[in-house]
């Protein structure tokens, strides 16, 4: 009895941990995806360079970890205003075809960047001492560095829920989202929102990637190997939503736990198996709004 | 004014029989290699180690002979495109030898061409015990998993009681775990589970929770090098596996030279068998790293798969100067499947004539800090001349 209660609580604990990590790499996502409506495949380009900026802050410049993690949320940011003005507002009104076509073409010329800068092989991450190893809880010992990314998403999310459901600039965004042009007529300025919107979206991919280099290595193909977990998170979740992809990270993380720990043979294809069945339950999404 | 293409191909078919002559002693080497997709980190240790080779030993060839590389992309574990490009290399380009090939199922795809073609085919990596025998004109510089994986079961009987074996779901994986489960049975341990975790999967917490809860006293583990390899170590640190006295065993192929920096202190302490490590103090491989390190950088280390392409290499040199550049198909192979060399940096390695494939040492290494940086530090020989398990096995 005692072993399967302790069993239930480590593969609890790793379940949400793993939830943390997925959501951690997909809440920029959720933002341009969720948010914006936009598809942006080449989210993971931006939590790919966030990893980069985060390790090359860590081992060449040897930048304390927060300073580090702030660069990548800055850095991506600023650089993905840029890319915005440039080519994604060409964009918005687009057709999800031309949108995927064109982030689909960004992955590919941003692996080969990689990969010319930083070469084929990962970037190891160097993590402040009080980081590492095992921590021990309720007799049982859990990765330090898993306990604080669970307690440092969880304020990440309250952060953004409060900033968009309860600020004036995420009610702006919500009413831009919805209809553009009547958003526009009462004053909103719609396009300076959307940059605004788009750089904290890739702020957090670039955030999110630094945070999770840890665990979801940093190397030239991460944008295309993700690319599938990010959007099944957002998918999972409900597009237009941003609580809908939280509670599908963790419901997704623990299960996936669950089952790897109990039926290890079968590990390699429940996360799939999910998603088909949650969606085929709620095709929208667990919190999307129905079209 | 469109020129007319046959009279391109006229001009084109007669540029190269002006130039032949000129090129008789030229030898043709066709380099098949992963240079994009998510290989390409390992096609490049073997792009690099034939490129080494080549670069050093200009001088080492007959008089008047000359080696031409020609080489091209496979993009990853790809049989068709690796069939295609090997095809234009013998049927366009007219190369004599073919070499390279990270990937097993590349090799089955070529089998068939250098069997009708007879053009030698030497595998600078590709190690899938069976593939070999699939051509009578193919050999193997490299290694099969089984040569380390069956004597670090034995060994690991002689030090552990209960074991557990955690391969990635692949078909190296599977003949690994095969091997040492093996190797470890016979050496009287007992092997409490074996579990086949999914090459797509980033995280590795809770197969690694289930087996610390089972508690062994030996892990075996075998994931491709790189970041599959180094996630599976950091999930065992993260949960005080080592603490809870249960060691980290497993073939090289989990702590690759080139690799081993980017894996950090997760990786300290785990002990494997392997035919290659960068920190071995043999003079031939301190003057083979030495030149690798000025060729390449400082801070990077040649990983087996150099040594494999390095190796490769050298059996088709020596081909090429007891012939005098003049390939002949079956000649080469008689002298392909006759190699020995003492002067690898892998130490004594030579070709069993009967199954064309590669007899290695192996060596027991620990991971270590040495000078500040992680390095597979040899600690015994366990033997300097292994064939390959499977097919030993197959003969009683």
């Amino acid at each position: 009895m005692d072993a399967l209660l302790s069993s239930l609580v480590s593969v609890a604990f790793h379940g949400v941990a793993y939830g943390m990590i997925l959501y951690v790499i997909s809440v920029g996502l959720s933002v341009t995806m969720g948010l914006m409506g936009f598809t942006n495949l080449a989210h993971g380009v931006f939590a790919m360079a966030g990893g980069y900026i985060l390790v090359s802050a860590l081992s060449r410049f040897d930048l304390p970890f927060p300073l580090a993690l702030a660069l990548s949320f800055v850095l991506v940011a600023a650089v993905s205003v840029v890319l915005e003005r440039l080519l994604y507002a060409r964009l918005y009104g687009a057709s999800e075809l031309e949108q995927v076509l064109f982030t689909i073409g960004l992955i590919f010329m941003s692996v080969a960047v990689a990969r010319m800068i930083f070469g084929t092989l990962q970037q190891p991450v160097e993590l402040p001492e009080s980081l590492k190893g095992p921590l021990a809880l309720f007799g049982r010992e859990f990765p330090i560095y898993r306990v604080f990314l669970i307690v440092f998403s969880s304020s990440m999310i309250a952060v953004l829920w409060f900033g968009v459901e309860r600020t004036l600039w995420g009610a702006m965004v919500r009413a831009a989202v919805d209809n553009r042009a009547m958003a526009q007529a009462i004053g909103i300025n719609t396009k300076r929102l959307f940059t605004i919107t788009f750089a904290v979206g890739s702020g957090l991919a670039g955030l999110g990637g630094a945070l999770g280099a840890e665990i979801i290595a940093i190397q030239p193909t991460y944008p295309f190997e993700q690319l599938v977990y990010f959007l099944i998170v957002v998918s999972v979740g409900g597009m237009g939503s941003l609580r809908g992809p939280f509670v599908a990270a963790l419901l997704i993380g623990v299960t996936d736990t669950a089952c790897k720990y109990w039926l290890p043979q079968f590990g390699a294809f429940f996360i799939y198996v999910a998603t088909i069945g949650l969606l085929l339950w709620r095709p929208a999404g667990l919190f999307g709004k129905s079209a | 004014m469109r020129i007319p293409a046959s009279f391109c191909m006229t001009v084109a078919v007669l540029a190269m029989a002006w130039a032949s002559p000129a090129a008789a002693q030229t030898v043709k080497i066709g380099l098949i290699s992963s240079y994009s997709g998510p290989g390409a980190a390992q096609g490049d240790q073997v792009d690099k180690g034939v490129k080494l080779y080549m670069k050093l030993h200009a001088d080492k060839l007959p008089p008047g002979v000359k080696v031409e590389l020609i080489t091209r992309d496979d993009t990853g574990p790809n049989g068709d495109v690796a069939k295609r490009v090997a095809q234009e290399l013998i049927v366009r380009d007219k190369v004599q030898i073919l070499t390279g090939v990270v990937w097993t199922p590349n090799m089955a795809a070529i089998a068939p061409l250098t069997a009708e073609a007879k053009v030698p085919f030497v595998s600078a990596n590709a190690s899938g015990a069976k593939v070999v025998g699939m051509s009578p004109y193919m050999t193997r510089l490299s290694f099969t998993l089984c040569q380390s994986a069956y004597p670090l079961g034995q060994w690991a009987a002689k030090k552990y009681k209960r074991a557990y074996s955690a391969v990635s779901d692949f078909a190296p994986g599977h003949e690994a775990e095969g091997c040492f489960v093996r190797g470890f049975k016979e050496g009287g341990g007992e092997v409490i589970g074996t579990v086949r975790i999914p090459l797509a999967n980033p995280d590795f917490v809770p197969f690694m929770q289930r087996i610390k809860d089972a508690k062994p006293d030996a892990l075996f583990a075998f994931n491709p090098a790189g970041k599959q390899a180094t996630a599976m170590m950091k999930a065992y640190g993260d949960l005080g596996m080592d603490k809870a006295n249960i060691k980290y065993l497993g073939t090289g192929d989990i702590t690759t030279d080139e690799e081993l920096q980017g894996m950090g202190d997760a990786a300290l302490g785990v002990i494997t068998v392997h035919h290659y490590s960068a920190a071995a103090d043999r003079p031939a491989n301190k003057a083979f790293v030495a030149a690798y390190k000025k060729e390449y950088g400082a801070d990077l280390n040649p990983g087996f798969m150099v040594v494999g392409a390095w190796d490769a290499m050298d059996a088709i040199y020596t081909a090429i100067r007891a012939q005098g550049g003049k390939i002949d198909p079956d000649k080469t192979m008689e002298i392909l499947t006759h190699y020995k060399s003492t002067t690898s940096p892998r130490g004594p390695v030579s070709v069993d004539p009967a199954t064309r494939d590669v007899i290695n040492p192996e060596y027991l290494r620990e991971v270590r800090k040495v000078g500040g940086k992680l390095a597979n530090v040899e600690l015994e020989t366990i033997t300097n001349a292994i064939k390959d398990p499977l097919k030993e096995f197959e003969k009683k």
